[in-house]
Formats: C-alpha cells, structure tokens, sequence
C-alpha cells in the first residue's frame, strides 16, 4: 500500500475512505471502535495527499491509517479506557507514541475497545460492550487490546496500538492471527497513556506482518523509518523452547498446530532446542503480586470515590490489590530479579526463546473456565500463563502467526528476545515468519 | 502476619466494606501468597541458602 501511495496510484483520501467504509460496514457487531475520527482522518488524509503532490512524502506509514486502543491519549478526544469512571473530556495533547506516529504520517482512524482500564484478557468488560471475534461472534478476540486487533485483523486498520501488562497485545495478536510486538520495558514511552501496573506496563503494535511491526515499532520510538526496515543482525537460526511450565495446561489443537510449526522451522535449517526456564513455576504468583498492588495504588482514589461505576470484575480485582502487603510486593521484586537472571539463562547463546503465544484458542465470550486435557482451568489465568513473565522481566516478545487449529482458530507463535535488543527479536520473528509462510501448504 | 492472620483480617474487612464477593478472590490470593512465600529464592535472615536448586518439575520434556 506504501508504494501505491508514494507513486500517486492510490490517494490518501481514497484510502482513508476504504478504511472508513469497512468500519461502517463491519464494526456493527464487532463494537471494535469506541470513536471513529471521520472527520479529522478526512483532513488529514486531504493533507497527507497534499504532501505528497509537493513532493514531501514522509515515508512508508504516509497516509497508512492506523488504529489507536482508547488508553492512549489523542488530542482532542477523550480517552475513555472502555471506562464509565473516566471523564469524557478530550486529551489536551497525543501520547509520544501517537506523536510520532502522526509526524511519520500516519492517519488515526479511531480509537479502539479494550478491556476495562486493560485489567483483563478478553476485551468482554467494556464500558462500549464485548469486542467480539471477527471469525466467531460467539468467541472473544483476546485481550486487552480486543478492539485494536480486531481493527487490524478485518482490514478496518492497517496497523493499530495497544498495550500489554501482562499479555495484552500479544493475546488478542494470537487469537486473532496478528503480529504482536512487547518491546523491551521502557524502550517506548508510556506517557500520555493510563496506566495499569507502572513497573509492568508497555506499549506496543499489532499489525499484519512483522514487516509492518518493525515500521510502527521504529517510528513509535522517534527514529527513522528509512533504517528501520532491513535485518540488522545475522542469526544463528538457533531457537530455545522453554518446554517445562509453558506446555503443561495446552490446548490439544494449540500443541498440535504448534508443534508443526517447530517442524516447519527446522525444515527450514532452525535449530530449536529445549532450553528451560528456571522457577518459571512462579511466575503467576510473582506477577499477581506485583500487578495487583500497583494496579490498586493507581486506581485507589477512583475506587473510593466511583467503586460501583467500575465493571464488577474489574473493580474486584483492584480492590484485591488492596490487601496485598507491602512485605509480599517486596517478595515478589525478589522474585522478579530472580526470573530476569533465568530468562537470561534459558536464552543464553539462542537468537531466541520459541512458546506459544496463548494455551488456549480464542476462549467463548462469558466462559470463565475452560478444559484442557480433561481438567478445568481459569480463563483469565491460562490466557496470562504463557506471556506475563516476559512483563515482569522486561524481555522483548512477540506473537507472530503460525497456522489454525483444525477448528479453524488461529494459533500464535512467541518468540522472546534479549532485554534492550528488540529490533534482533523483529529480525528472528521475520526470518521465523518466512520460514513458516514458505512451508505452508498452498 | 501469618497467611491465616491476614486472611482473617481481610475477609472481615471485605465484609465490612460490603464487598463480600471479594471473599473467594482474597482466598484465592492467600494461596498465592503462601506459593510466593514458601518459594526457595526469598531472602531468610536466619537460614541462607547454600545452592539455588529448580523446584521439582514433572512437565515433559524432549
């Protein structure tokens, strides 16, 4: 599309339209979209298109419309956090990441559902009503970032921003066949955008394919586009599986589906070893300790004042926060140390650590347990069971796609990089991504 | 606090604070915290470790 539009064959404008046309069309039922910008995606675009007549074509996200998750400040429009507790009065300026994103000329679409305040992982406790699965109505797109991929996923954005505490852009990513991109912790800034758990919070796109990753990631970071498209570093092709933990509560159709995806990588000259990470069995109580008191120190004052205007599930899980002690947080910052030093271990000399993205396929709406090999388990807790570790350790990770189950869902592959190398990740995703694509039956 | 102390202390808080829904969610946090409690990398003032050991595991491996 970028090349389409730098040569004059396509216009913004035209663009724009096809954006706006397919959100009218397919967001009913959908409820992807908390706001959709008409009219200043219009000017916009009639802007974007002037540049370009005169020759100021400002790189491969000119004129490309994007999706914002509506926890992320646009000027001019209120930030609702799918929330009846935010005000609705509009965002005085954009978040650094919308900034930036503007000034590499991309066209905001709108703003998009998400799970109450992100504290959640299938987008069904929104202020605007469940996002729902573009393949199945019945099933939720994954979460938080459910309106965002959904956006992405039906064409009605190219690309979108979401951000991920414990899972949230690469869930939805998994569920819904995208790519996902959790930088490393701090590498994006978060300003202008609500928080959830400050020490735990990032930032980051879902798109198409890694490709468009890399362009989002590079321009949500202030740099270049023009250096922010090749490969920069040469791969060993050697990946590290960190089976024990993870593959303990999948999905049948999950491990299967994943499992060939491993043997289309090593068809393709991977190496792909099992590499353990240890006390990975702790991640879940070490993450909900973090989590639950920081969540509950941001919202603290609005859980006094509006506590009943919060969706139920929501406004309990904070309110849980509140009786954490403080020597249990101090525990689980011990514990997060610990787990950074063994995700280190267990890369050790691999490009990079391969898990699937979620244990699950995209889970029915309203379900809040679901069996895996005979046992029932939390929805809530084995959506999170793969990701979060990665949050509370900083390490960069993505979900890119890696085939169906025979039901028809898509399947997400992880891979997690090095702390502070994420365009290295984006390197092993896209090579991973064309062996994967290669192999695939036509 | 022991776990059963803080247990105690916060479901009689909840019901004071009518949210008795809260309840199930706060025992479910104490089991929590006693897995982040008795986990062998916290630091013991009295009893220092000597080696890092894994934690049993019974998940497949290959």
């Amino acid at each position: 599309m970028a090349a389409a539009i730098e040569s004059g064959e396509v216009s913004v404008r035209e663009v724009v339209e096809t954006a706006l046309h397919r959100i009218e069309t397919l967001d009913v039922g959908l409820d992807a979209f908390t706001l959709v910008m008409h009219n200043s995606a219009r000017v916009a675009a009639a802007h974007a298109d002037t540049e370009i007549a005169t020759g100021r074509y400002r790189g491969p996200l000119h004129g490309i419309p994007i999706s914002i998750k509506d926890l992320i400040d646009v000027a001019g429009v209120p930030t609702t956090a799918a929330s009846q507790v935010t005000d609705r009065s509009p965002a005085s300026a954009d978040a650094p990441v919308v900034a930036r994103l503007k000034d590499a000329g991309a066209i905001l679409i709108g703003k998009c559902n998400l799970h109450e305040f992100a504290f959640g992982t299938t987008g069904e406790d929104s202020a605007f009503g469940p996002t729902r699965h573009p393949l199945d109505a019945n099933r939720s797109p994954g979460g938080s970032s459910s309106g965002s991929a959904v956006s992405v996923a039906t064409g009605m954005a190219t690309a979108s921003v979401g951000t991920d505490t414990g899972g949230s852009i690469r869930i939805p990513a998994a569920a819904c066949g995208l790519v996902g991109l959790k930088p490393t912790f701090g590498e994006l800034p978060g300003d202008g955008i609500v928080p959830l758990g400050p020490s735990l919070d990032h930032v980051g796109p879902l798109t198409r394919c890694v490709a468009d990753a890399r362009l989002m990631f590079t321009a949500m970071g202030g740099a270049s586009l023009s250096a922010g498209s090749v490969q920069t570093t040469p791969l060993t092709r050697r990946l590290g599986c960190p089976r024990p933990y993870f593959f303990d509560q999948l999905d049948d159709g999950v491990r299967a589906t994943f499992e060939q995806a491993l043997e289309r990588l090593t068809d393709d000259a991977w190496t792909v070893s099992t590499s353990p990470i240890r006390h990975a069995r702790d991640t879940a109580t070490v993450c909900l300790h973090l989590l639950l008191p920081e969540a509950a120190a941001v919202h603290a004052s609005s859980l006094d004042r509006h506590g009943a205007t919060y969706t139920q599930g929501v406004r309990l899980r904070l309110e849980m926060g509140r009786y954490v002690l403080a020597e249990d947080y101090a525990r689980a910052q011990r514990g997060r140390a610990v787990l950074t030093q063994t995700v280190d271990d267990a890369l050790g000399d691999h490009d990079a650590l391969v898990l699937p993205s979620l244990a699950i396929p995209a889970p029915r709406l309203g379900a809040d347990t679901v069996e895996i090999a005979g046992r029932s388990v939390s929805v809530r807790n084995v959506t999170l069971r793969l990701t979060q570790l990665f949050n509370a350790t900083g390490h960069p990770a993505m979900s890119i796609p890696c085939g169906l189950t025979t039901g028809g869902l898509p399947v997400g592959l992880q891979l997690v990089g090095r702390r502070s190398h994420t365009a290295q990740l984006l390197d092993v995703a896209e090579a991973c991504e064309q062996s994967l694509f290669l192999q695939q039956p036509t | 606090m022991t776990g059963d102390d803080w247990l105690d202390a916060a479901k009689a808080d909840a019901q004071r604070r009518q949210l008795p829904a809260l309840e199930p969610l706060l025992e479910a946090l104490a089991k929590a915290t006693r897995q982040l409690r008795a986990a062998e990398w916290n630091l013991n003032a009295a009893s220092r470790p000597t080696h890092d050991a894994d934690p049993p595991d019974d998940a497949p491996t290959t």
